[in-house]
């Protein structure tokens, strides 16, 4: 794979962004006066803007090429991520949490845990998410730096550095309104960056229905694009049905997931823990300029929500298409990209190729030592006859060696189809959208983490009681501080793949149970402190022992669980993490309740009053038209998505 | 705060817009990497009647970029 070359129109527009982005910083320094309008924009911005920052925090890069990957794995499917997995959360967000999220003063979610229930909440949760950020931030970081190494033949460190450092300046200089105000010129990036790539791509496989008809196709034997191992079939609808083939049985889509997992697993624990708690997110609500736009906040991001999976979900399923579909004339056959080998490691490939004197197992097994990946015997045996037929030039030997690799990498779809498409101008374009995505993720986790730290940690734990302005420089260093710790993250990242997963699985434990501590503490006036910290506890504990006990098929035991002993057995890796979500919820839940009914209330109702809902006066809005009440807009956009989920049954 | 956001996003798509159709319209090109269709020229206008929409918001919306 040769580097895509740049021109000067598309270095022209990457850096006509990071100029913009960089300006915003600059025009808001002067606007920077208190720890507050650092931090917390001092709740002083629009409801569409705080909304579209909402959904472009979330859109980070792994999510964009994320999506694109399981689009291909999985297809239409995926976007129950969205319709399920998102939409009911945001509007349960909006309509029922928002208010005390907000109306508490509260600055951060860790700090409602403090003022509902007590410290050793707090700083659990604190502590937990300060860590997370960070890792979370490094891991995107070194996927980017990857990227524009592999793709633009960028140095590694350098590519971070710049990366990092654009994101410092400018939220350094504008704090929290600076990288909402980005966030949303990366949401109009992204959207139209990516919306002429999917475009080309529909109209390349012949529309929507050609694209459906292919992937029926594929669903009968995924093997022949190596999708699934051998032997695997699905009915035909299995791609391009959202819900019949999960209604089916796990055995019955490519996902491996049944409809309880989803529904419950995904559409309740992981979604509304994810929505509702994660401060990264519910952020951007909490500096909206008053109540009704911090509810509408939520609402106004499930709108583009809804419709993303047209722009991030369909490019997965058009390359699954068009790899199934037989090359144009003249033009090279496009496949779904196989891990990137080393050009010396093809060049040995090819010479083993051409050493070859008779099509047989041996000249296969040359090939495949050469390559150091898995590759279809089928093709290399028909590679070295055609090239015992007639010398074949070494560009298309490794062509051929290129197409025999029997392994994906999903994870290169999204660039796979930029590159295809995209004329100089629209290439700088859509890179453009790939570097925010990736930026925007960055400095969402950045934002976030300064404010925990500052609030949760230092001011909590360490240095009380100092002036504002002591508060307003500690935040700035710990902007500095963050940038830094994220960039070692991804260095680590970069050196343990291993450790890297062993973290996300530890972060995967922690936040399984976290929803059934805030449900309970805002809608149940009975929860006491001790309740919520042990059940939590407890939450956190019970999914590490599910993990221990439980093993997806096909996976040895160890990191990827059943390393004490396997209990039970998934289908897949997607169902033993929805289980293990599903699990640690309802551990939470039951030791919360029970244990706060073995122990006495510490706060009295009028401690809780603002904090818990039975405690709370209604809010009334009589007053404001009825496109805003966070209810009826609620329920509209709940209607929709249900249409969405039909269309595409 | 002080800063209406339409204005850089409004600024920086007109800008992005016209070099994408400008390119679009000058360079010779067979177009044949996007299907045969001028995308950059289509594309950059989309862009830029994006960012010039954009731009009369601000306008209208009585938020002058702050003076510096």
């Amino acid at each position: 794979m040769q580097p895509i070359q740049l021109q000067w129109i598309d270095y022209t527009i990457l850096i006509a962004y990071v100029v913009f982005v960089i300006g915003i910083g600059w025009m808001l320094a002067r606007y920077m006066k208190t720890s507050s309008d650092f931090l917390t924009s001092a709740r002083s911005i629009p409801t569409w803007v705080t909304g579209l920052a909402f959904i472009s925090a979330n859109l980070g890069a792994l999510e964009l090429v994320g999506m694109a990957a399981s689009g291909a794995k999985y297809g239409i499917a995926t976007a129950h991520f969205y319709w399920v997995g998102a939409i009911p959360a945001m509007i349960f967000l909006a309509v029922f949490m928002m208010p005390f999220y907000y109306g508490s003063k509260a600055r951060s979610t860790p700090e409602y845990l403090k003022m509902r229930f007590d410290e050793r909440v707090r700083g659990l949760n604190a502590i937990a998410f300060a860590v997370m950020t960070i890792f979370a931030s490094g891991i995107s970081m070194d996927a980017l730096a990857k990227l524009l190494n592999e793709l633009l033949g960028w140095n590694y460190n350098f590519a971070l550095l710049i990366c990092s450092g654009v994101v410092l300046v400018y939220v350094l200089k504008g704090g929290l309104t600076s990288a909402i105000y980005t966030e949303v010129l990366q949401f109009f990036m992204i959207v139209l960056g990516f919306a002429p790539v999917v475009y080309l791509g529909l109209k390349d496989v012949g529309g929507w229905h050609a694209m459906n008809h292919s992937l029926q196709a594929v669903a009968a034997n995924p093997s022949a694009l190596y999708l699934k191992d051998a032997g695997i079939t699905y009915a035909p609808d299995a791609w391009t049905s959202a819900w019949r083939p999960v209604l089916a049985g796990s055995a019955h889509n490519p996902m491996g997931v049944d409809w309880f997992a989803m529904i419950f697993g995904l559409g309740f624990v992981l979604s509304f823990g994810y929505w509702c708690t994660n401060f990264l997110v519910v952020q951007r609500a909490m500096a909206a300029k008053n109540m009704t736009a911090a509810r509408n906040t939520p609402l106004v991001a499930a709108v583009p929500k809804m419709f993303f999976p047209f722009l991030v979900i369909v490019p997965g399923m058009i390359a699954v298409a068009l790899t199934s579909m037989p090359a144009k004339k003249g033009e090279e056959p496009y496949r779904i990209p196989p891990p990137i080998v080393a050009q010396a490691n093809y060049d040995q490939a090819v010479a083993a190729v051409k050493n070859a004197t008779v099509p047989d197992s041996s000249a296969v097994k040359a090939v495949r030592d050469a390559l150091g990946e898995k590759v279809d015997s089928g093709k290399i045996l028909s590679l070295v006859a055609a090239n015992k037929a007639g010398q074949l030039t070494d560009t298309q030997i490794q062509q051929g060696l290129y197409n025999s690799i029997a392994e994906n990498y999903y994870s290169g779809v999204i660039l796979s189809l930029v590159k295809k498409y995209c004329p100089p101008g629209l290439l700088g374009l859509a890179l453009t959208a790939l570097l925010a995505s990736f930026m925007s993720g960055m400095a969402g986790n950045v934002t976030a983490f300064n404010t925990v730290f500052t609030y949760d940690l230092y001011q909590a734990y360490f240095v009380k009681g100092k002036s504002d302005h002591h508060y307003f420089i500690t935040g700035k260093v710990i902007t500095v501080v963050g940038i830094i710790l994220s960039m070692g993250a991804a260095y680590f990242a970069k050196q343990y793949d291993n450790a890297m997963d062993i973290i996300q699985l530890v972060f995967g434990f922690v936040n399984a149970p976290i929803f059934a501590t805030f449900l309970l503490g805002m809608f149940w006036k009975r929860t006491t402190g001790t309740g919520a910290f042990l059940g939590l506890f407890g939450g956190i504990a019970g999914s590490t022992v599910f993990h221990a006990l439980t093993i997806a098929t096909g996976n040895v035991p160890g990191i990827k669980g059943g390393y004490l002993h396997v209990v039970q057995v998934f289908p897949s890796e997607m169902a033993q993490n929805f289980w293990l979500a599903s699990f640690a919820f309802i551990v939470c839940f039951t030791l919360t309740v029970v244990i706060s009914l073995a122990t006495s209330r510490t706060k009295s109702d009028a401690e809780l009053k603002g904090l818990v809902y039975s405690l709370t006066p209604k809010i009334v809005d009589h007053n404001i038209p009825i496109y805003q009440k966070p209810a009826v807009v609620g329920i509209v956009l709940l209607i929709v998505c249900i249409i969405l989920n039909f269309i595409f049954w | 705060m002080g800063l209406d956001i339409r204005w850089p996003i409004g600024l920086m798509f007109t800008l992005i817009g016209a070099l994408l159709a400008i390119n679009g319209a000058v360079v010779k090109s067979d177009h044949a990497i996007s299907l045969g269709i001028n995308i950059n020229l289509i594309w950059g206008v989309v862009l830029l009647v994006f960012g010039v929409l954009m731009l009369l918001g601000a306008v209208r919306g009585g938020k002058n970029p702050p003076s510096a």
